[in-house]
């Protein structure tokens, strides 16, 4: 049961970076479906500074720099599709459906590219991740449940809180929220709509980008594995599931871990049973949309302009 | 106290081919409310927004206290202490009143809103506002959100404030209550520029009135050395007979009865209270009623768009001599038997009309069931929408210019004249000169009496008494879903009318 939880929360995480980078993306107004895209790129990025890092210094490396290349590396290149999607959607104003969508298949090509440069075990690496803190195994279950993960799981939730307080308590959230609510009002208001949604959405991908890297680094010990894109997708839907709210989004994705791996703790299940059970974290985003579509409260529904473009002079 | 507060010079500014203002000049002094007068399309809302920093002018200057300013955005205009109050308002819907006031405002990282909260009642008791400041906006009303809007811009310290069209959406009471803040403000030493087209608030309110025509700048009077007569000239530029054509009815049969309907809302409040009358044919039925008295809901019932929980609507086919209890079909079906609604809502592209297609294909909305074969047949409805604009005076480019960029009273035009374009045997049109100038208005009424000459029953929701009592044969007084009376509007006075209207309401309390 301890192992089932830890596994949980281990590949919860994964959603968690997923869907704090999309609620802030969301929250300015932007649907970006590149989200599954974003986290390959951001985890083949990490993987390959990481590789390059690791091959400069040789067995000398510092688990600190380690962490931080890949760290940094990773965020960059999230960064880098949010700043593409954005050029697209806010300059551009293309479609953001369609530039989602593009950016998604885009994303998992880079990354594929560049994992057949670097190969794909990371085992080295993933070791720098999966440190945790020595005294954690003599505490029992609870060392076991809280103690006893590598650091990106304690920045997840770091990062879910920070922008769950940012959002709903400053300014600078209150600002953001009404550009994704209705830009031209924040517009009127001297909001700068554009910049607002570039920064959203590029720090928004960036985070997502995280999440791929936690699969990779974290959940899977650095054994790479061509299925982020799957974790992108989950993660979209958890924004759902959360109602757009990053603290809700800690316990909600470790829900969508433990139903995603129960499959592999329950015993007597067929192969392709498996693959039913996997679908349960889809399932249960459609009973939270049908249910809070039902009790049609306005606080538990997306950003009113979600998906649409802003052009100032248009009347 | 007299000193310019803000002074523009020249201002043009042009969309595509389309001027929407040029050469405009005018003045506001601190301390002095400024109407803004101009027919719909006249380019009063392009002007205040250039003022206010949503657009930007394509040439000329502004001073602000004698210092030529650039003013590119929203921002700067702030900056200026300029604050405006738009037409549709732009509040986010749930967000709390105080959240939307302190919005885009600048400060520490992490707001404090109670601190904003008070300075929210601070201001509504300096000027006798009634808000609280906590409620979320999609739970307000119209006139709420509008004092929502004020504040916020009196929040940011605006000594020059620009509402624009702010009476629209308002009753006569709630008029008062704003016109009251008004000058208690401008005895405060704002500046306040208002755009309207309603010529008995000019004369009440401000000091001095600008008129614009056509995008051009006509002039500005003192409103105490002016009247009606003059200010209607300066706006349309010719004088304008103020008798509308009525014709005495003709071949009168009952076209459609209305028998003790009543309708509930989802809360359970009754919209309908027993409501019965005649709809007759060759006559203009008119209804009259403070709004938001069950005219809308009336007229959805008809068209079948509204659930009714008891009562009988019989429409007399005048084909086939059957009666039809209207309540048994379906909307479509009921168009199809000639019932034809044609409902202005406020938001004028929200019902009705497509704002990215030409007129061509709005007209198509309605028609595109008539072809035989899988083709579209573009002729007849390109034919109808030369024809309404060239008779209604639709200022447009041409028939495939998107309808979102036409103003919105031409929009309004579209879409009356597309529906009287069907031959109907009913005609029901709420509102139908809503926010048009008097030209258009005129046009409107025109067509409602030829389909009346036609035979057509036509029932007409108007707003303005003198406009009901002159252009209707009957005119059915609604109150708090209920008729209150059913007058002859050719002896009636707007006294008689003003109480039945204000009836159904005091019954309630």
């Amino acid at each position: 049961m301890i192992s089932f939880l830890v596994s949980a929360i281990r590949l919860g995480m994964v959603f968690l970076f997923g869907s704090t980078g999309e609620i802030i993306t969301e929250k300015s107004g932007h649907l970006n479906l590149g989200t599954p895209g974003v986290m390959c790129v951001g985890a083949s990025c990490g993987c390959f500074a990481e590789y390059l890092y690791l091959k400069q210094v040789g067995p000398y490396a510092s688990p600190f720099l380690a962490i931080l290349v890949a760290i940094v590396a990773t965020f960059i290149g999230g960064f880098l599709m949010g700043l593409l999607f954005s050029f697209l959607t806010v300059t551009l104003r293309a479609n953001q459906n369609v530039t989602g969508l593009a950016l998604t298949t885009l994303g998992i090509g880079i990354s594929d590219f560049m994992i057949a440069k670097t190969g794909t075990s990371f085992g080295r690496a993933s070791k720098y991740f999966t440190a945790s803190l020595p005294f954690a195994e003599d505490l029992g279950w609870f060392g076991k449940l809280f103690l006893s993960h590598g650091i990106l799981i304690y920045l997840a939730i770091a990062i879910a809180l920070i922008s769950s307080f940012i959002l709903s308590k400053t300014r600078i959230g209150l600002n953001l929220r009404s550009v994704g609510e209705n830009p031209a009002t924040a517009d009127a208001a001297g909001i700068n709509v554009s910049l607002y949604r570039y920064l959203a959405t590029c720090i928004g991908c960036g985070i997502s980008g995280l999440g791929g890297l936690t699969f990779i680094m974290d959940y899977l010990n650095g054994n790479w594995e061509y299925c982020i894109d799957a974790f992108g997708w989950l993660s979209i839907a958890l924004v759902i599931f959360t109602v757009w709210k990053p603290n809700l989004a800690i316990l909600g994705s470790i829900v969508f871990g433990a139903l995603y791996i129960a499959s592999s703790y329950i015993t007597g299940v067929s192969f392709a049973n498996k693959e039913l059970f996997k679908m349960l974290p889809y399932v249960v985003t459609i009973i939270v949309l049908i249910i809070t579509s039902m009790r049609n409260k306005k606080e538990n529904q997306p950003p009113a302009h979600l998906g649409l473009s802003y052009f100032r002079e248009e009347r | 106290m007299a000193k310019t507060a803000i002074e523009l010079k020249n201002i043009t500014k042009t969309f595509g081919s389309v001027v929407a203002n040029r050469d405009v000049c005018l003045s506001v002094d601190h301390g002095e409310i400024l109407s803004i007068l101009g027919e719909n399309g006249s380019g009063k809302t392009t002007l205040m927004n250039m003022i206010s920093g949503i657009y930007f002018p394509d040439s000329g200057q502004i001073f602000i206290d004698g210092k030529e300013t650039v003013i590119r955005s929203p921002k700067d205009a702030f900056d200026h202490k300029i604050g405006m109050i738009h037409q549709h308002f732009k509040l986010v819907d749930v967000f709390s009143a105080t959240e939307n006031i302190i919005l885009g405002l600048k400060g520490k990282g992490k707001f404090n809103i109670k601190e904003a909260t008070r300075k929210v009642e601070e201001i509504s008791h300096k000027y006798g506002f009634d808000i609280d400041p906590n409620k979320k906006i999609h739970e307000m009303s119209v006139s709420e959100k509008q004092t929502v809007e004020i504040i916020k811009v009196l929040y940011r310290g605006a000594d020059i404030l620009i509402l624009d069209e702010p009476t629209a959406v308002l009753t006569p009471q709630e008029t008062q209550k704003l016109f009251a803040v008004l000058r208690r403000m401008r005895d405060d030493g704002k500046s306040i520029m208002i755009i309207t087209h309603k010529l008995h608030e000019v004369l009440s309110l401000s000091d001095r009135v600008a008129v614009l025509r056509k995008g051009e700048y006509i002039g500005t009077v003192k409103t105490s050395e002016t009247n009606e007569t003059e200010l209607t000239e300066m706006m349309v530029g010719k004088k304008i007979s103020l008798n509308i054509h009525r014709s005495e009815p003709k071949n009168c049969e009952d076209r459609l009865c209305i028998e003790g309907i009543n309708c509930l809302s989802r809360e359970g409040v009754k919209l309908l209270d027993n409501v019965s009358f005649t709809a007759k044919s060759g006559e203009i039925l008119g209804i009259a009623g403070i709004a938001g008295s069950g005219q809308r809901e009336l007229l959805e019932a008809i068209a079948g768009l509204q659930h009714i929980d008891s009562g009988k609507i019989i429409y007399n086919n005048p084909k086939t001599k059957t009666q039809d209890n209207l309540r048994d079909k379906t909307p479509l079906q009921i168009r199809e038997l000639g019932v034809r609604l044609s409902f202005v809502p406020e938001d004028r592209l929200g019902m009705g009309l497509v704002g990215n297609m030409g007129i061509t294909d709005n007209m198509m909305l309605r028609s595109y069931r008539k072809g035989k074969t899988v083709f579209l047949n573009r002729k007849p409805p390109h034919d109808l929408a030369e024809r309404i604009i060239s008779e209604l005076e639709v200022v447009t480019p041409n028939s495939e210019t998107p309808v979102r960029r036409l103003s919105g009273g031409n929009v309004q035009k579209v879409l009356v004249g597309r529906e009287i374009s069907s031959s109907p045997t009913v005609l029901m049109a709420a509102y139908p000169v809503r926010g048009l100038d008097i030209n258009s208005s005129y046009a409107i009424y025109n067509l409602l009496n030829d389909q009346k000459e036609r035979g057509v029953a036509v029932i007409f929701v108007g707003e303005d008494l003198d406009v009901l009592l002159e252009l209707c044969d009957r005119i059915l007084v609604i109150g708090s879903g209920r008729v209150t009376g059913i007058v002859d509007a050719r002896s009636a006075t707007k006294e008689e009318i003003g109480l039945l209207m204000t009836k159904g309401k005091g019954d309630e309390e």
